[in-house]
């Protein structure tokens, strides 16, 4: 990509937000399952997490690492939506049936976890493999799918 | 459970080898042979001589009724030591036959799951297993087949196979599900005790008999079987001699008692059996290649196993099991023979292979048993039951198709003859004087390199043993047939007789007498060298159907998906407008019932969102466009947290950010303006369309609100969502749980989509590129000629 660098872009964006919204991405989906959130719109923002890291003209990057095959994610996304589909039907339960287990944590007290989080977890992943495929392929360096270079000049 | 286990251990040893053991196919042959002893010894401790089948219920689906149900009664037991006792010859010749590459590691592998596939079949209680298996061994078949890929021969053979099976395949699945649905059953056991009648059960009828001849290769869907030696001989020998094809004939020995005296089971059974047997015995006459000439052969085989077994009478049964076995043991040493002939000597042309007689002596006099035995000249095991099946016909009652069948089987036997004496001649007779050393035309399969003693030792084994068995069966008929019994009466329990190696001097035996000296006499004056008739009838009527099918769906995309995107949309949303003004002309205008408008500021945002809607409408740069588009998708947003319902309104709110920026992207490479409209539909159409739709499409949406007849579900999955699955965000737990499938769907749908994208932006690049190279090639040729 060929954008003019902003040191407020690189800063605010780059350091802040992204961490930011990173952790918004990861705090809907779990919290999904009790109030508005889940692993769809979490994934969403995941995806403009790395939306707008592109558009401060760098590659998609996790801690630094670029990311070259989304390809992977998006099988395992989906792979691991499939677990908890496919799961309860080795104990005899019908698929997508739900498991509650509810345990005692060290500070936050009495946890509960479903069994359909990694379900969540799984649509999260597809979502943000989506985005990044879409964003990779359509964004890449002379990119042309008619031939004239439209909004390419810098 | 042991039976499941026995066919589970194939399929492990199958999948081994296909992905894990490729480096040490020896390694994968001898676990391979091992489970083939294995179940060989299972079915014999557990079958043989046992008052009560040894039976095994796997649950699949249980909750759909779908499970595998295996029974170990005596015909299964014949026929899966068939499989797994000749796989086991196959398997070692084949370990001599091969170079030990990859290739050979992916044989195997297919080999043991065929082999599973196969004893899967033959053990089968019900239809339904069968049916599990029977697809199974068609998909094995057409690996195996085209086992060497660079082959278009062998890929176009492999095709016409699947195909073939695969159409009787889904036949197949028809009864099955007839039964399933009439009676509620499929097994084998109850269908004969209900002997069911009705016109949907002669349906199934007819479909059972299309599913067993497609994958016996009876007439006219026996092309495939001289077709599918493309593959591998030792493929050709165990696969589409001794075992796969039999397959139908299993289906045929196991229906035969619910429907042979019903409507047209028997004619079609006696017609299509026949005209078979003459038909593959006269194109064995016309082959030079010698395993064509087997191929042939079996068809024609199949063709008299398909009589007496669909016939429906005791003596034809007890007498087809007999020739069953006959003919797996001949047929098999025959093209393993003739695959060593191959393999040493490098040809399998009949006016060639005589050359071996005196290179490979003892293989030439093997082979030469087992053809007497195919022959059926006494005192061979095939004699025996030729002269059986000549009784049953005598004997059996049926009239005038009775009498077709005596005939049409007589006949057929003249030219089992004919062929066989035709192939004692390649072997013996005069032209085999002039040799011809180098290999021909014939695309052998094997490195005929010469092996080395012990392989040659390993190669020559099982053709010396089938020849063996020949001949000692014969000497032994009469313990044979004792054996044969209990095979026989679990299929008809009437089914109970004798075999003998003399019967004394009887009818059958001047028939045979007549039978045998016409058939020398053609045989041996059939020319060996016959011009190559290049593909049969049969083929090319296949391969001008899949053409014709091919082009025919070629332009039925080319029609419906012109790759118009206005066309597409106006396409969609015209249906569904016309669908909802058909509606509306029925059951008149919707009411306004379930109207309600909450807030001022409700309609406020409603109105704003229409206007940023007409908006897009109406410019003409398509960058505005995307805006607007956004923000009617954030005004939406916006109404659903009015509403109440903040999951929608955020995910909304999210899709549509991406989606403006995704639009942005593509935008780069699009043109600023949007293209003028285009002659065939003008702006006023467009106009019109979309006018018309959005007018309609409210009512719809109104009377889809007021049309409820059944109570909310929302109440219950509210009611359940906390308890159930743990989550207090209704519309969440829905996604995730309640409706969880479908979410499943979505990913999948989003997947698909993705990897949709990456590819159409992969394949434009490529495009651009060659356009670019193709430039620069011409620019610079240009200045090459300049200069």
């Amino acid at each position: 990509m060929i954008f003019r660098r902003s040191v407020i872009l690189d800063e605010l964006v780059d350091r802040w937000l992204s961490k930011v919204a990173a952790l918004v991405a990861v705090y809907l989906m779990f919290r999904g399952h009790n109030a508005p959130g889940g692993g769809f719109a979490g994934g969403l923002v995941m995806g403009s997490v790395f939306v707008l890291q592109f558009l401060t003209g760098r590659e998609p990057h996790l801690r630094h690492r670029p990311i070259r095959r989304p390809t992977v994610l998006l099988g395992v996304g989906l792979l691991t939506a499939l677990v908890p589909t496919v799961a309860p039907l080795a104990v005899g339960a019908s698929p997508l049936e739900s498991h509650i287990w509810k345990f005692d944590a060290p500070i936050i007290g009495e946890a509960k976890l479903v069994s359909s989080t990694l379900f969540d977890v799984g649509v999260f992943l597809v979502v943000v493999a989506t985005v990044l495929m879409v964003l990779l392929s359509l964004g890449a360096r002379g990119t042309s799918l008619v031939g004239d270079d439209g909004g390419q000049a810098p | 459970m042991a039976l499941f286990l026995a066919v589970a251990a194939h399929f492990v040893a199958g999948f081994l080898l296909l992905f894990g053991l490729r480096r040490q196919p020896a390694i994968g042959a001898v676990a391979g042979l091992l489970v083939l002893l294995a179940t060989a010894a299972t079915v014999v401790v557990g079958g043989v001589g046992a008052d009560e089948p040894l039976r095994a219920t796997v649950g699949w689906i249980p909750i759909l009724g779908f499970n595998f149900v295996f029974a170990l009664d005596g015909f299964a037991v014949v026929m899966a030591l068939l499989v797994s006792v000749l796989g086991f010859a196959v398997l070692l010749y084949s370990l001599a036959y091969f170079d030990h590459d990859s290739t050979f590691a992916r044989f195997i592998g297919l080999f043991m799951a065929f082999a599973g596939s196969m004893t899967g079949l033959v053990l089968a209680a019900d239809l339904f297993t069968m049916f599990v298996f029977w697809e199974l061994t068609s998909v094995c078949s057409f690996l195996l087949i085209g086992l060497n890929d660079k082959s278009e021969s062998a890929r176009r053979s492999a095709v016409r196979a699947l195909l073939t099976t695969g159409a009787g395949g889904l036949c197949l699945l028809g009864g099955v599900g007839i039964f399933q649905v009439q009676l509620g059953t499929t097994s084998f056991a109850e269908l004969v005790s209900l002997a069911p009648t009705g016109d949907l059960i002669d349906v199934a009828a007819v479909l059972l008999l299309l599913g067993a001849f497609t994958k016996s290769a009876q007439f006219p869907f026996h092309f495939w079987l001289p077709g599918a030696m493309a593959a591998p001989t030792p493929v050709s020998a165990y696969l589409h001699s001794a075992t796969m094809v039999k397959a139908g004939i299993v289906l045929l020995a196991r229906t035969a008692p619910v429907f042979a005296e019903s409507g047209i089971w028997r004619w079609a059974v006696v017609t299509v059996g026949i005209t078979t047997m003459m038909i593959g015995g006269w194109h064995a006459l016309r082959q030079t290649d010698a395993k064509l000439l087997l191929a042939h052969s079996t068809v024609s085989q199949l063709g008299l196993l398909t009589v007496l077994f669909g016939i429906g009478s005791p003596l034809a049964t007890f007498t087809g099991v007999a020739h069953l076995v006959a003919h797996a043991v001949f047929k098999a040493g025959l093209f393993l023979g003739v695959g060593v002939i191959d393999h040493e000597i490098g040809t399998r042309d009949v006016t060639r292979i005589g050359v071996a007689r005196t290179k490979l002596r003892g293989t030439v006099v093997a082979i030469m048993v087992c053809t007497l035995s195919m022959a059926g000249i006494i005192p061979l095991f095939g004699f025996v039951t030729k002269e059986k099946a000549l009784v049953a016909l005598l004997e059996a009652d049926f009239g005038t198709v009775g009498w077709v069948a005596l005939v049409g089987v007589v006949l057929g036997s003249v030219l089992s003859v004919a062929y066989s004496a035709r192939l004692v001649h390649a072997l013996f007779g005069e032209a085999g004087q002039q040799v011809a050393t180098h290999a021909d035309g014939h695309g052998t399969d094997a490195t005929h390199h010469g092996a080395s003693s012990f392989a040659r030792v390993v190669l020559a084994a099982p053709v010396f043993a089938t020849a063996a068995v020949s001949l000692i069966f014969g000497f032994v008929a009469t313990q044979v047939g004792k054996w044969l019994v209990a095979p026989s009466t679990s299929l008809d329990v009437a089914a109970k007789s004798k075999l003998v190696l003399w019967p004394g001097i009887n009818d059958a035996l001047v028939i045979s007498v007549l039978v045998i000296l016409v058939g020398v006499v053609v045989g041996w004056r059939m020319p060996l060298a016959v011009a190559n008739t290049g593909g049969s009838r049969g083929e090319r009527a296949f391969d001008s159907l899949y053409d014709a099918i091919l082009t025919a769906s070629k332009r039925i995309t080319r029609v419906t998906q012109p790759g118009s995107l206005p066309m597409y949309v106006a396409v969609t949303v015209l249906v569904v407008g016309i669908a909802a003004v058909v509606s509306i002309a029925a059951d008149g205008l919707p009411t306004l019932d379930g109207f309600v408008t909450d807030s001022p500021l409700t309609v406020v945002v409603a109105m704003l969102t229409a206007v940023l809607a007409v908006g897009i409408a109406v410019v003409s740069m398509r960058f505005t466009a995307a805006l607007f588009l956004g923000g009617v998708g954030f005004g939406i947003a916006a109404l659903f947290l009015m509403r109440g319902a903040p999951d929608l309104a955020l995910t909304q709110a999210l899709v549509e950010t991406l989606t403006i920026v995704i639009f942005l992207l593509a935008m780069r490479s699009m043109p600023r303006q949007f293209i003028p409209a285009s002659k065939w539909a003008p702006v006023s159409l467009r106009v019109l369309i979309a006018a018309g739709v959005g007018v309609v499409l409210p009512m719809v949406m109104l009377a889809a609100h007021s049309a409820r007849r059944a109570p909310s579900v929302a109440g219950e999955f509210v009611s359940r969502s906390v308890d159930e699955a743990g989550g207090a965000n209704v519309v969440n737990v829905i996604l995730v749980d309640f409706r969880g499938f479908d979410t499943l769907g979505e990913i999948t749908v989003l997947v698909v989509a993705a990897l949709g994208v990456v590819n159409l932006v992969r394949v434009a690049e490529r495009h651009r590129r060659a356009r670019e190279r193709k430039l620069a090639t011409t620019t610079q040729s240009d200045a090459g000629s300049a200069t």
